[in-house]
């Protein structure tokens, strides 16, 4: 049978949806961003075409730049967290016996079935001051204060107070984390699950311990699914809106927020879009690293 | 639908509105020669209605109701500034009013189509307000303050300047400030004694720093969910929307709710007839019927906010009349001002607000 690829009609058929699809709904709003984004506010809010490089020169203020940053490095201890448990459940899962790898993966994705905005809305009735987790805690110090009564040590822990778990950065990184996490474990799982596994045997059997061979034989070989996990991370973490809106504090302002800011009550949209572009900028900078590495990188291709 | 939901949502809440939007919308103005078809489209917030107004209208005149519905003033707008899609009547707050006015969005009222205007409560503030002068463009329709909501087993006595939340660390991390940056900002020049739609970038800078240092004091500028934070125990003292706290109030007795002395922000939403009306004579005999005595007082005691129909407060229930949340003392409505659309004066408003939440 011949190639449908070979086929120019059928090939034309099968391409023009898609592309389609992308051109009205991605690429057309995008340039209609980026032409606001050279544009002006009027004074009742309204967007005159111009082409000003004001927009941008503003996006570099030091203000701006500094809740940049601090997007920035969120999403990069967001990325490293999500790494440091990512992994070696990807590893876990991917290494499982494989009866149990599709329920494995099942619990993975799971949290997907649910709405983002009522997982972080659980995460507000778990972290706040009357939560499940000032509860729990409040439980266990109860329990250790009975036990010391009873070793004629009364008072020793004090009146419990709850702690200050919610409406903060740390309650952003928390949800950052949750969010992010199957993004991070999913491409990783794939790559693991493709790589050959006759290379980790031979290098167990050529003398090399379990931790050599997962840092020179396993890591390497599956080093661009990771890139592909972190990037995806890290790119998700950096765009955010709703985490830091609903679990953050007076200081979790994130550029996506901002973004939100200008194009909301502000009502300043061509700065918002050139805010936009700025963050579309970065993510083009992570995604032409990614490529960049991972050509270089001689593991199996995710 | 509101019968459904057991008691009337705030009309302000913005992330729960945001995903009941409107029914879509199904009709096409009709081309009509001479006389209207029997039909208005209204274009109103959620929840803020009352139970048989719509019903009562249409016993009346025949004419049928198709209601849409929208969760922010910016919503609506978005709707609408890219030309009509087909409403007779909105409800846009005070500084939109005016943004509209600014637009050419919005068609000049017909006082003789509406006899009930007479039943508008004579104070300036409503029947001749900043943002549209002798309600040219714009009935109100309902009004509310943004004021204290506080716990009262925490105040020795209830609170009455802005200090509290503003300028003080006796409630340090249990104190919530609105995420609204021309409110917030708004309130702290009240406090520091200037306008509240200041242009002056000296007050206003003034107001930024009083804010950031209060900012190790606060613990969020809560998007609209300060009344969830004082009813779960996470703060004692919020700055909230009045419906907002009512709302509350009704769950928990130990609430209370303030406009404090400084005076603080009185938003008013209103009737308007958008340009590209199909049905403006039908939406004319809609605002009457609203501002109709009993219609008013019916409205209000359903959705408990104030109504600035003061023929209809006979109608109005006693205990809501008593409600400093629903109507504050008198002495605070008149040291409180509306918010007006500052032009591009708002972008004064915005790096101050970046900068407090970016500091």
């Amino acid at each position: 049978m011949e190639n449908w690829r070979d086929n120019k009609l059928v090939a034309a058929i099968l391409i023009v949806p898609a592309s389609a699809w992308i051109l009205i709904f991605f690429t057309l709003p995008l340039v209609i961003v980026w032409v606001f984004s050279f544009g002006e506010r009027g004074p009742q809010g309204q967007t005159f075409l111009a082409f000003t490089l004001d927009n941008y020169a503003r996006a570099l203020e030091l203000i701006h730049l500094g809740i940049l940053w601090k997007s920035i490095w969120t999403a990069a201890i967001t990325t490293l967290i999500c790494f440091i448990l990512g992994f070696p459940l990807a590893l876990g899962v991917a290494f499982a016996p494989a009866r149990y790898k599709n329920l494995l993966l099942l619990l993975v994705i799971l949290p997907f079935w649910t709405n983002l905005l009522i997982r972080t809305y659980a995460w507000i009735a778990v972290l706040r001051t009357r939560g499940f987790l000032n509860f729990g805690l409040e439980w266990v110090h109860g329990k250790l204060d009975a036990l010391f009564s009873l070793v004629k040590l009364p008072d020793v822990m004090g009146t419990f107070q709850p702690l200050a778990l919610l409406y903060n950065h740390s309650a952003v990184i928390i949800g950052l984390v949750y969010v992010a996490l199957p993004f991070l474990v999913l491409p990783i799982y794939a790559t693991l699950e493709k790589l050959d596994r006759s290379l980790m045997e031979a290098s167990l059997d050529l003398g090399a311990g379990q931790w050599r061979t997962m840092a020179f034989v396993t890591i390497p070989l599956a080093f661009p699914g990771i890139l592909s996990g972190l990037m995806l991370v890290f790119i998700l973490s950096l765009g955010t809106y709703l985490t830091p809106v609903l679990l953050g504090g007076t200081d979790s302002m994130m550029i996506g927020n901002l973004i939100a800011q200008e194009f909301g009550p502000a009502r300043d949209w061509p700065f918002g879009s050139a805010l936009s572009f700025l963050l579309l900028y970065i993510t083009f900078i992570i995604l032409w690293i990614r490529a960049v590495v991972a050509r270089r990188s001689k593991g199996v291709s995710y | 639908m509101e019968k459904l939901m057991g008691r009337p949502l705030t009309r302000r809440s913005f992330i729960k509105g945001a995903t009941t939007l409107g029914v879509g919308m199904t009709f096409m103005p009709g081309i009509v020669w001479g006389a209207e078809e029997k039909q208005l489209n209204v274009y109103n917030w959620d929840t803020y209605i009352g139970e048989n107004t719509i019903a009562e209208f249409t016993k009346k005149t025949g004419i049928k109701v198709q209601y849409d519905l929208f969760a922010n003033n910016e919503e609506m707008f978005a709707k609408l500034k890219e030309g009509n899609p087909g409403f007779d009547l909105i409800f846009p707050s005070d500084y939109m009013v005016e943004t509209m006015v600014a637009l050419n969005m919005l068609v000049p009222l017909d006082h003789g189509k509406i006899p009930n205007i007479k039943n508008i409560d004579p104070d300036p503030n409503f029947s001749n307000p900043a943002y549209s002068p002798g309600m040219q463009h714009a009935v109100p329709y309902m009004w509310g303050t943004v004021g204290i909501g506080y716990r009262k087993s925490k105040f020795k006595t209830p609170p009455t300047s802005w200090k509290v939340v503003l300028d003080s660390d006796a409630y340090k991390g249990k104190i919530a400030l609105l995420a609204d940056q021309r409110t917030t900002i708004g309130i702290a020049l009240k406090y520091l004694g200037y306008k509240l739609n200041s242009t002056n970038p000296k007050e206003i800078d003034a107001a930024r720093d009083l804010l950031i240092k209060q900012k190790p004091n606060i613990k969020s500028f809560a998007e609209d969910n300060g009344q969830d934070l004082l009813l779960s125990g996470e703060c004692d003292v919020v700055m909230e929307w009045n419906g907002d706290i009512v709302q509350v109030m009704e769950e928990d007795d130990d609430i209370g709710y303030v406009v404090p002395n400084e005076g603080g922000v009185v938003w008013m939403d209103n009737m308007c007839i958008p340009v590209g009306a199909p049905h403006p004579g039908n939406a004319h005999a809609f605002i009457n019927h609203i501002l109709d005595a009993k219609t008013g007082a019916d409205i209000a005691n359903f959705i408990h906010y104030a109504s600035p129909n003061a023929a209809a407060r006979k109608y109005v229930l006693p205990a809501d009349l008593k409600n400093p949340a629903i109507y504050p003392a008198a002495s605070a409505i008149t040291a409180s001002e509306v918010i007006i659309d500052v032009g591009d004066n708002a972008r004064l408003y915005d790096e101050a607000w970046v900068a407090v939440k970016a500091s």
